[in-house]
C-alpha cells in the first residue's frame, strides 16, 4: 500500500537519500535504523510530503502521494522529534484543536486516547508545565486520535521511561493489528513481535 | 513532440551552458553595434526638441533602462514560475541570474532620470510617477535578492523567491496604478513630469533601436551570468568537471 | 468523519483567539508602538496643530504600517517553531483556508484594535472629530489588506535569517497601494470631503488580497517548512 521507489534527496550539498526503496503492506512495520545524520528524519519527512525528493516517488494505494496530497494526508499521522503542542494550551485543548481540524471528535474520544497513553492525569495542565516525557504521551494520544492508517514516527520513544517505551511498542502492535502501517525511525530496537517487522538501514553506503 | 524536446533541452544544465557560451558573444556583439548606430542617430542626427533642446536626448538611455528594468522583472518572474511549476533547475538559475541585472537597469533608469531632471527643472529628484515607480521597483528587486540571500538552501531559496517574484509581478501594475493616481491627485502647476517629447521619426528610430540594443545586451549579460550560475549550482556534477578541464 | 471547512476555520480561529488571550500583553505591544510612533512626529516636526494636521494622514498610516509589520511576526512564528504549523500542513485540510482564518484572527487582534484606537493618536495630530469615523474605517480596511499581504511575506521569511527585517523589506513595496489609497482617504476626511473613491480602491485591493494572498501564503509556508 505504501511504496517508496528510488528516492533521491539532497539537503543543500549533501546527498542524503540515495535511491531509497521499500514497500509496506497493511499490518507491517518498517523500522528505519542508522547513525545520526543517516537520513531517517529526511526519509520520514519525504514520505509525509514535507520534503520534495529530486528523484523517485512515494506511492500510496498505487497512486502518487503528491498527486492527491490532501487525501493522502488524511490517512497519515506524522510525529516528529518535538511533540507538536502549544505550550499555552492544555493537552486536552491541544488535541481538541489539532485533531479536531482533521476529524470530528467527541470529548469522550479525547479522554479515552489520553487514558490509553497514560496522559489523562496531566491533561488539564498547560503543556508548558509538563515534562518532555509527559508531552510525548500527549502527542501519542494525538496520533491515536487521528485514526490514521499510516503512522510516520520519528524517534517515538524519546524522553520516555521504560513504561513509556513499552507503551509505544504496544501501540504500534495494536496499529498493525488494525491493518495499519507504521514507519518508525528508531535508535534502539523496539520490543516488537517478529514477522511483522522489516528493518531498513539508512546511510549504509 | 518537437516542442517538448526543445523544452527539455533547455532544461538541461550542460546544454544551456553550451548554449550560453555560444550565443552570448553574438548577442553582445550585435547589441554593441546597434547601440553605436542608435547613439549616433540619437545624439548626432536627431534634431533637438523644441521645448527641451538637447536635454531630451537623455531619453535614449533613460527610457530603454526603465523599460528593461520592468521587462527583466517579468522575465525573472516567468522563469521563476516555470522553475516552480515544472521544477526545472535551469529556470531557477535564470531567475537568479536576472535579478542583479534588473536591479542595475533600475538604478540606471533612476540615475538617468535624475540627470534629466536637473537641467530640466533644477532638481535632481522629483516625485514624478515614473521615477517613483522605478524606486519602488528597485525595492522589489532588493527584497527578492535579500530573500535569496537570507535562505541557506539553494533549492529552498529558489522556491521561496519564485513565490515572491510571482507575487511581485502581479503587484507591479497595481503599484504603478496607485502611484499614477497619487501623482494625479497632487497635480500642482509646478509638479514635474518626465515626459517624452512628442517625437517625429528622426527622433523615434534611434530610440527603438536603443531599445533593441538594450534588450540584446540584457540577453548577453544574462547568458554570461547564467553560465556562472549553472557552474556554481552544478559544481559537483560530472559535466562541470569536464567543462573546467 | 472529516471535519468540514467551516468547522476547520472555526477551530483554527478559536485556537488562535484562546492563545492570544492567554498572553494578552502581546496584544498591547503593537498598539503601544503605534502610539509612540505617532508621538515622535510632533516631537520631530512641530507642535503646531495646523501643520500636524497636514502631516496626520502620513503619520497615522506609516505608524500603522510599522506597527503591523511588528505584529506580523506573531502570525506564524510560534506555530512554526513548535511544529503546529507543520501539522496544519499535514492535516489533509486546505492550508490556504486555514491560513486565511489565521490572518483574519490576526487582523481582529492587531489591525482592528489599532484602527479603533487611532482616533486618540489622530486627535493629538489635530484631526477634527468629524473625520474620526473615516480614519477608523480606512485604517480598518487598510489593515485587513495589510494583514493579508503580510501573511505572504511572513510565510516566505519563515526559513530565512534575520527574518524580521526581511519581512519588513518584502512587505513595504507591496504595501504602497494600500498606503496611497488609505492616506488619501484620511486626507479627504480631514478636508471634510467624501472618501468614496479611495475606499473603493482600498476595498478592491482587499478583495484581491482575500482571493490571492492566502494561496500565496500557503505556498510560501509549505516551502518554508521544508
Amino acid at each position: 500500500m505504501l511504496s517508496v521507489a528510488g528516492l533521491h534527496l539532497w539537503r543543500g550539498e549533501r546527498h542524503v537519500l540515495r535511491g531509497v526503496s521499500f514497500t509496506a503492506e497493511p499490518g507491517q512495520c518498517v523500522l528505519l535504523t542508522g547513525k545520526n545524520g543517516a537520513g531517517k528524519t529526511t526519509l520520514l519527512r519525504a514520505i509525509a510530503g514535507l520534503l520534495d525528493p529530486e528523484e523517485g516517488q512515494v506511492q500510496w494505494r498505487g497512486a502518487a502521494a503528491r498527486a492527491n496530497r490532501d487525501e493522502f494526508h488524511s490517512e497519515v499521522a506524522y510525529l516528529g522529534h518535538e511533540p507538536p503542542l502549544k505550550g499555552d494550551l492544555t493537552g486536552r485543548e491541544n488535541l481538541h484543536y489539532s485533531i479536531g481540524i482533521r476529524r470530528t471528535l467527541s470529548p469522550d474520544e479525547i479522554d479515552a486516547a489520553l487514558a490509553r497513553t497514560g496522559a489523562r492525569d496531566f491533561a488539564d495542565r498547560a503543556v508548558r508545565t509538563l515534562s518532555a516525557g509527559q508531552r510525548r504521551r500527549v502527542a501519542l494520544a494525538g496520533v491515536l486520535l487521528t485514526e490514521a492508517l499510516l503512522w510516520l514516527l520519528d524517534e517515538p520513544t524519546t524522553n520516555l521511561d521504560a513504561d513509556g517505551q513499552q507503551l509505544v511498542a504496544t501501540l504500534i502492535e495494536e496499529q498493525l493489528a488494525r491493518s495499519g502501517i507504521v514507519v518508525a525511525a528508531v535508535h534502539h530496537s523496539l520490543a516488537l513481535a517478529e514477522g511483522r517487522l522489516t528493518q531498513l538501514e539508512l546511510g549504509a553506503r | 513532440m518537437a516542442t517538448w524536446t526543445w523544452f527539455h533541452r533547455f532544461g538541461s544544465p550542460p546544454y544551456m551552458y553550451g548554449f550560453a557560451r555560444r550565443w552570448a558573444p553574438w548577442f553582445g556583439g550585435v547589441a554593441a553595434f546597434a547601440m553605436l548606430i542608435a547613439l549616433y542617430g540619437g545624439l548626432v542626427l536627431a534634431p533637438e526638441d523644441y521645448q527641451q533642446k538637447d536635454a531630451f536626448r537623455m531619453v535614449y538611455v533613460h527610457a530603454p533602462s526603465a523599460w528593461l528594468s520592468l521587462m527583466v522583472y517579468t522575465t525573472m518572474a516567468v522563469a521563476a514560475a516555470v522553475g516552480l511549476i515544472w521544477r526545472m533547475k535551469v529556470a531557477h538559475a535564470v531567475a537568479a541570474a536576472c535579478a542583479p541585472v534588473g536591479a542595475w537597469f533600475t538604478v540606471a533608469a533612476l540615475g538617468t532620470g535624475m540627470l534629466w531632471g536637473k537641467p530640466m527643472w533644477g532638481a535632481y529628484w522629483v516625485w514624478d510617477p515614473r521615477l517613483t515607480s522605478e524606486l519602488i521597483l528597485l525595492f522589489l528587486y532588493f527584497g527578492y535578492m535579500g530573500l535569496r540571500a537570507g535562505i541557506e538552501d539553494t533549492a529552498k531559496a529558489d522556491k521561496a523567491s519564485a513565490v515572491l517574484a510571482i507575487v511581485g509581478v502581479v503587484n507591479v501594475p497595481i503599484i504603478k496604478y496607485s502611484v499614477e493616481w497619487w501623482n494625479s491627485l497632487h497635480q500642482v502647476a509646478s509638479v514635474m513630469k518626465l515626459g517624452k517629447p512628442t517625437m517625429n521619426w528622426d527622433m523615434r528610430w534611434p530610440l527603438l533601436l536603443m531599445l533593441l540594443a538594450f534588450t540584446l545586451y540584457f540577453a548577453a549579460v544574462l547568458l554570461i551570468r547564467l553560465r556562472a550560475e549553472l557552474l556554481r549550482r552544478e559544481r559537483n556534477a560530472s559535466w562541470v568537471r569536464e567543462v573546467v578541464t | 468523519m472529516k471535519t468540514n471547512p467551516l468547522e476547520v476555520a472555526r477551530l483554527v480561529a478559536a485556537r488562535d483567539l484562546r492563545l492570544a488571550f492567554r498572553k494578552p500583553s502581546q496584544l498591547l505591544q503593537p498598539l503601544m508602538f503605534f502610539m509612540i510612533v505617532a508621538t515622535l512626529f510632533p516631537l520631530t516636526l512641530t507642535p503646531e496643530m495646523s501643520r500636524l494636521r497636514d502631516a496626520a494622514p502620513g503619520v497615522l498610516w506609516v505608524g500603522a504600517l510599522l506597527s503591523s509589520l511588528l505584529a506580523l511576526e506573531f502570525l506564524f512564528r510560534d506555530d512554526a517553531q513548535d511544529g503546529t504549523l507543520e501539522q496544519f500542513a499535514l492535516s489533509g485540510q486546505s492550508l490556504t483556508w486555514m491560513l486565511f482564518a489565521k490572518t483574519c484572527v490576526h487582523w481582529l487582534l492587531t489591525g482592528l484594535p489599532l484602527a479603533l484606537s487611532a482616533p486618540i493618536a489622530a486627535m493629538t495630530l489635530g484631526v477634527p472629530g468629524s473625520a474620526m469615523w473615516s480614519v477608523v474605517a480606512s485604517l480598518a480596511l487598510g489593515g485587513f489588506a495589510l494583514s493579508l499581504i503580510g501573511a505572504i511575506s511572513a510565510g516566505l521569511t519563515l526559513g530565512a535569517r534575520r527574518g524580521g527585517v526581511l519581512l519588513s523589506l518584502l512587505t513595504l513595496p507591496l504595501a504602497v497601494p494600500i498606503l496611497v489609497y488609505g492616506a488619501n482617504a484620511t486626507q479627504l476626511a480631514i478636508a471634510g470631503e467624501a472618501i468614496g473613491p479611495p475606499m473603493y480602491l482600498l476595498g478592491a485591493i482587499a478583495v484581491l488580497g482575500v482571493t490571492l494572498a492566502p494561496l500565496a501564503a500557503a505556498a510560501a509556508v509549505r516551502i518554508g517548512l521544508e
